[in-house]
């Protein structure tokens, strides 16, 4: 009989811990099968994070390293300058990357490391239990934030793509998110796409995925997807922030 | 190899080289910061890699990077730089990591000052980051032995999987001396073939540092710990000086060593019987040199640029805490030939 689905190989058998209606299993799977596509996880290295993901090096099927929070920015170029051949990708939460970890990447971007970053933004601390995360939507409830995170008292979310897409060091910055099918095809273009620039060395390369977490925004799987669409999307524009390559071609 | 007159810092980065690293992760701070001069200039010359990070904190974790991707890895920094490492340093020695971390103290606490000063003892020896653990400290008295144990600090490092520190302050970096780099390693090294490098087409690799589950995380303590032993066991160095006749030794390491070395000929000369006992590592801490000498010895007189940070460990290693006499100057000073002299004769009165 043929196969017209499996589990891609660059993922374990490892039972996902995830919620259910969680952005991360999808997201992994996606990694997984664009790098099975390329035949490139026998070459990739992943630099995992502190958060919900920071099991991702049990989950993903090539190898990986668990970093310090906010630091795999920081480790993944000790990886990348040691083998410059291999594929290097962090994968990073919102926590993570924008607020503890925020000059490692943006370093990181500046220097223009040919490194993939994956950064999951579902504006909350998944992990720690749904406290403000530095991309927490005006309003959105946390448990630091209990009415509603008030930019007087909370101060104002950060858009990573848009500061990020400022500097002269990535080559490929596009924000998209895995809440509709379509969505989710569109950002595995997306992660295949930074992956192929990150192979042919022209610098960094940053994918954004607007995500959910149910659990912690108190909403059933479905509604979370909603959130995403009808406030979190509005707030994060989808899109392509800057892309070398396509410059290049103009 | 002939002698090259090199200046601290300069020549620990030219012995990183001679080691074989061949990776450099930093960031500026006096009084260290021609360890990252020099090897800006020097590694690509033998298609080595520098980069200066955003901080120390980025740079630490860069070590841990290249590391685990298999390298041999260095960073370098000074005491308020060092004391922004201690969460890389804790994830590195967790993952059981190899790299060379270099510290050319200064005073502190907090921004300090930039004079030399020895008050990191206990972050480098008690360990600064968090949870159970031990990095192997050694701690030069000149440029020549730097040089050695920066060479020597690679081998410990990846022989025992673990963080070497060199310690050493910011007189032995600023000083010229004539060095040579003939180290020659003693140890058998094995393949790093837990490195991160790609599966390939073999079992992919991981390089892990959450254990999760209470009984795992502490048997991978516990792992760690028996490594701790065979290092405790094997790895304990020392000089002695003019021990063999001695009623009192000085107990003393790296640049304060330097000063008691000169006061004890003075007091020799005065007729008295004291010599030095040298650590020159400082974890483990070598209290095989008191099991040996301990019988014929009537006080130890510790002298540090801190405010005795190493006293505690030289009780312990005496087994008697009313044996030891401190002298200290702390804050950037460097104490004087005829301070450590005055302390001596206080000491041993006309004990001679
Ligand atoms: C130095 C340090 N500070 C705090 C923590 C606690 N901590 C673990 S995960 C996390 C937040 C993770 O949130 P995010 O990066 O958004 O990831 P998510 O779980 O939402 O995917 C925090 C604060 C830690 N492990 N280390
Ligand atoms: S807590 Fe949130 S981010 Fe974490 S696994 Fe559950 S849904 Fe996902
Ligand atoms: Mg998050």
């Amino acid at each position: 009989m043929a196969v017209i689905f499996q589990k891609p190989k660059a993922l374990t058998d490892v039972k996902l811990h995830y919620c259910p209606g969680c952005a991360h299993g999808i997201v992994h799977r996606l990694l997984a099968e664009v790098l099975e596509e390329m035949n490139d996880d026998k070459n990739a290295i992943a630099a995992v994070p502190v958060g919900c993901a920071v099991f991702a090096n049990k989950y993903f099927n090539f190898d990986a390293i668990q970093c310090a929070h906010g630091r795999a920015p920081a480790t993944a170029t000790g990886i990348k300058r040691v083998h410059p051949n291999k594929l290097v990708v962090t994968y990073q939460g919102d926590g993570d990357l924008a607020s503890i970890g925020t000059a490692e990447i943006v370093h990181a971007a500046a220097r223009g490391e040919k490194i993939t970053t994956i950064f999951i933004n579902n504006g909350i601390y998944g992990m720690t239990g749904g406290q403000m995360a530095p991309t927490t939507l005006p309003g959105m409830k946390a448990t630091t934030a209990k009415s509603g995170r008030d930019p007087k008292i909370n101060g104002n979310p950060i858009r990573v793509c848009e500061m990020l897409s400022t500097l002269d060091g990535p080559a490929y910055i596009e924000r998209v998110s895995v809440a509709t099918p379509a969505q989710v095809t569109q950002a595995k273009k997306a992660i295949r796409k930074a992956l192929e620039i990150q192979k042919q060395g022209l610098g960094f390369t940053f994918i954004e995925v607007v995500s959910s977490c149910p659990t912690n925004w108190g909403l059933t799987p479905v509604k979370a997807m909603e959130f995403v669409r009808e406030k979190m999307i509005p707030y994060y524009p989808l899109g392509v922030y800057k892309d070398i390559t396509a410059e290049e071609g103009k | 190899m002939a002698k090259v007159l090199m200046k601290g810092n300069e020549a620990v980065g030219k012995a990183a080289i001679e080691a074989g690293c061949r990776y450099f992760f930093g960031y500026p701070i006096t009084p260290q910061s021609e360890v990252p001069e020099y090897l800006s200039s020097e590694l690509p010359k033998v298609g080595g890699v520098f980069v200066q990070a955003e901080s120390e904190v980025a740079a630490i974790n860069m070590v841990y990077g290249a590391a685990g991707a298999g390298a041999r890895v260095l960073t370098s920094s000074s005491s308020p730089g060092i004391a922004l490492k201690q969460e890389g340093i804790g994830y590195i020695s967790n993952a059981g990591l190899p790299a060379v971390i270099i510290n050319m103290m200064r005073g502190g606490p907090g921004l300090g000052t930039i004079q030399p000063g020895q008050a990191d003892y206990n972050m480098a020896v008690k360990g600064g980051s968090n949870g159970d653990y031990h990095d192997i400290v050694l701690a030069p008295a000149s440029v020549q032995e730097a040089v050695n144990m920066v060479m020597e600090a690679f081998d410990l490092a990846d022989y025992y999987g673990t963080p070497v520190i060199v310690l050493a302050d910011g007189l032995i970096g600023q000083m010229m001396e004539p060095v040579e780099f003939n180290y020659v390693c003693k140890k058998e090294l094995s393949p790093k073939t837990w490195a991160l490098t790609g599966k390939g087409d073999g079992e992919k690799h991981m390089v892990e540092n959450l254990v999760i589950e209470a009984s795992e995380c502490e048997a991978w303590n516990q792992k760690h710990f028996e490594k701790y032993a065979k290092i405790e066991a094997n790895e304990q160095a020392w000089e002695e000086y003019l021990m063999d006749d001695a009623e009192y030794a000085f107990v003393s390491y790296g640049t304060s060593s330097r000063i008691v070395r000169t006061a004890i000929s003075y007091l020799r000369d005065a007729g008295y019987k004291v010599g030095m006992i040298r650590p020159k590592t400082l974890w483990p801490f070598p209290v095989k040199a008191f099991d040996k000498w301990d019988k014929n010895i009537k006080k130890y007189l510790d002298v540090e640029m801190s405010m005795g940070q190493m006293v505690q460990d030289v009780a312990y290693a005496c087994n008697d805490k009313n044996k030891i006499e401190f002298y200290g100057r702390t804050g950037g000073i460097v104490p004087a030939v005829d301070e450590i002299v005055e302390f001596g004769k206080k000491v041993m009165g006309g004990d001679k």
